[in-house]
């Protein structure tokens, strides 16, 4: 596994020395690893930073925090220090209080002597250290939990709802012969163009009037029927055989029978597909939910996320773990269905 | 298994009429195959019966009972696709028991027939396998054991040999044509390969232009075509059809001669009605088909039985057999010696 990774990590084009194109094309893709991931690992290093350390500066990569000892004598733990000493020698010194230029210090091992130290003369002893705390608290303090429950409900339940009418509408305008089926089409797609923020109004006030406001339907609902989402299985579904639909007929299959059993399963890259968008569509979704969530107890995790950010303050340290929690269910559900994409296209079983 | 009455059957495609009125009865069990060339309506009258395409005007009975608007789904006939169209998700069995599922057999019933299909075909240790994982043989049996397994009224067959190779061909010809015997049950057949049509079938229908050009035994249409299309479509090679002044030959009103390459034969120069020039030979070890060109022009092709010593630029008197003329009139329309009394220029 190791060695079959190494070997993968140093391939280079003809198998032996360096051209110029491998150094140039690993640079290239380093470049893009670090583009792509940078972010990322700063985002999730940075999670688990303490707010000090976050906005000091310079900034560290890694979560680092100053080490603290208790001493005898002393109620709270003090900070540690290095600290060079006016003979030179080098010395681990605890701090007890600063005054000025000058810090009054004291040795863990004799407490009960204090020295003074000029502050430049000090330096503090840092190591690794994760803040934990910027998950767990929100867990206790913040109602992370509910929040999380709320996102799930709509993002599962909508994607199902997105999945099921969709792959029908679409079903009906690559199957079916009727009158007005391209006016049909166009309209679908003519809707695409439309931004949200144009209808945010009116939805709004429909959303009102069916009296949804503050149920987590008013965000299910209006957005089930996406007009990408018909377009791109309605021109899947145009590459299933005609022939297997009629053979279905001949089998005396149902209309309902013919799209469950043969049309839905042979859609399955072009359902996963789907599926992906729009769970991360519901899942990242803030505009029209913050419009139509008032209530707390309703809140999905984006606009949860956005309290943390006030108007004089924001708590940058559990909103960035929480962007963390934030993005894990969209990364794992991308890991999953991925290979549905690419397998099962060419697999039509015909001639 | 059931009867088919088709009258004035017609198909438009917007202003393209594609059937022009087809009249059709077929009886029960009987094996019928429809030919023609490309373009000509065969595949579209299958689709008609069958339901997938709605008759423009006409009627169609199955069985006594009127079916013209009936859904396909109701018809109660099983297809076999030219592409097979076999379900690429569902394994082998479930292709075979997904009408029988439709129609809610029991389980018991279904595994009972699927099996029976399954042994009959040869298909017991595929039954597990996805379309995918067969050969294009094997994909052909599975797609005439999907139609067999539902015990049909009428099993309609759309050129389903034809992505198979030539050998495979001839092969699962045989087997059709053992499967129409020991199930018996009726078949409605389209190719436009005639060898396929003369060993299949009891009668074969010749489809020209969206009409019925003929309709009877391979041998009826083979020794009495009714007009010209039928003279020169059955038949390989093609019989020579010749103008009657041309080899003074005649019968009433008859304007062209027909006859086939077998029934042109080498002769002393005495006998002969022609002196033909050799421009191809074509031997095929059992018998020599000679592609020459007589007075006039005239094309004519020979047949010979074994192998023949004769090369291209040979010149060969001929005489064209008399019990084995067809004549036909301008209309294109054969004469019959039983209905006209011969008249020799000769």
């Amino acid at each position: 596994m190791t060695g079959g990774l190494l070997r993968l990590l140093t391939r280079r084009r003809g198998g032996r020395g360096w051209h110029w194109t491998d150094v140039a094309s690993y640079a290239y893709l380093a470049l893009g690893v670090l583009l792509m991931f940078g972010p990322v690992l700063w985002l999730v290093l940075s999670s688990f930073k303490t707010p000090s350390a976050l906005l000091e500066f310079p900034p560290s990569l890694l979560p680092m925090a100053q080490a603290e000892v208790r001493v005898e004598g002393y109620p709270q733990p003090l900070p540690l220090f290095t600290v060079t000493m006016e003979d030179g020698s080098v010395r681990e010194l605890a701090q007890v209080r600063r005054i000025g230029i000058a810090a009054q210090m004291v040795d863990p091992k004799e407490p009960a002597k204090t020295i003074r130290v000029p502050v430049d003369r000090r330096t503090p002893v840092r190591h690794l250290a994760f803040a934990v705390g910027n998950y767990t608290d929100p867990l206790t303090q913040f109602d992370f939990l509910r929040y999380l429950r709320n996102s799930l409900v709509v993002t599962v339940v909508a994607t199902l709802i997105t999945l099921l009418i969709n792959s029908m509408a679409a079903y009906a305008l690559s199957v079916y012969e009727f009158r007005g089926k391209s006016l049909a089409m166009l309209g679908v797609i003519g809707t695409l163009m439309i931004p949200i923020t144009i209808i945010l109004a009116p939805v709004y006030l429909v959303v009102t009037k069916l009296g949804f406001v503050d149920s987590l339907w008013a965000v299910i609902l209006p957005g089930a029927a996406t007009p990408t989402g018909v377009f791109l299985l309605r021109q899947y579904m145009l590459t299933i055989p005609r022939d297997l639909i009629e053979a279905a007929r001949m089998d005396k299959a149902s209309e309902w029978r013919i799209y469950a059993r043969i049309v839905m399963p042979l859609s399955l890259p072009a359902l996963a597909v789907l599926a992906i968008f729009s769970v991360m569509w519901r899942w990242n979704e803030f505009l029209w939910p913050l419009a139509v969530l008032t209530k707390t107890e309703v809140h999905t995790l984006p606009i949860a996320l956005n309290a943390f950010q006030g108007e004089l303050q924001t708590q940058w340290h559990y909103l960035l773990a929480m962007t963390v929690v934030t993005l894990l269910p969209v990364a794992l559900v991308f890991a999953f269905l991925q290979r549905f994409i690419t397998s099962g296209i060419a697999n039509t079983g015909m001639k | 298994m059931a009867g088919l009455e088709l009258r004035g059957v017609r198909k438009d495609f917007g202003s393209v009429a594609v059937l022009k009125g087809i009249d059709l009865s077929i009886r029960d069990g009987e094996f019928v195959v429809f030919v023609g060339p490309s373009g000509c309506g065969k595949s579209t009258l299958l689709r008609v019966i069958a339901g997938l395409e709605a008759a423009t005007a006409g009627n169609i009975h199955i069985d006594g009972a009127e079916v013209t608007r009936t859904a396909a789904s109701d018809r109660g006939l099983a297809m076999v696709f030219q592409s097979y169209a076999l379900y690429p998700h569902m394994s082998v069995h479930q292709n075979m028991s997904f009408a029988l599922e439709n129609m809610g057999v029991p389980k018991a019933e279904i595994a009972r027939r699927v099996d029976r299909a399954a042994r009959m075909l040869r298909l017991t240790d595929y039954l597990h396998r996805k379309p995918g994982a067969l050969s294009g043989g094997q994909r052909q049996r599975v797609a005439i054991g999907r139609a067999i397994v539902r015990d049909p009224k009428i099993f309609l067959f759309d050129e389903p040999l034809s992505n198979l190779d030539a050998e495979l061909r001839v092969a699962t010809r045989k087997e059709l044509a053992a499967l129409h015997a020991e199930i018996g049950g009726t078949m409605i057949y389209v190719t436009h390969d005639q060898v396929e049509a003369m060993t299949l079938a009891d009668r074969i229908v010749v489809l020209n232009g969206g009409r019925i050009e003929q309709t009877g035994t391979p041998l009826d249409l083979y020794n009495r075509p009714a007009n010209l299309f039928v003279a020169g479509f059955i038949g390989s090679p093609r019989m020579n059809l010749l103008p009657a002044d041309a080899v003074r030959l005649s019968l009433g009103e008859a304007t062209t001669v027909g006859i086939r390459p077998e029934h042109v034969q080498p002769c002393g120069e005495a006998d002969a009605d022609l002196t033909v020039q050799v421009d191809l030979v074509e031997q095929l070890g059992g018998e020599t088909f000679l592609y020459t060109t007589g007075p006039n022009d005239l094309k004519v092709t020979i047949r010979i039985d074994g192998q023949s010593a004769l090369g291209r630029g040979d010149r060969l008197p001929v005489r064209l057999r008399r019990e084995h003329l067809h004549f036909f009139d301008a209309a294109g329309l054969a004469c019959r010696p039983d209905t006209i009394p011969a008249r020799s220029h000769a």
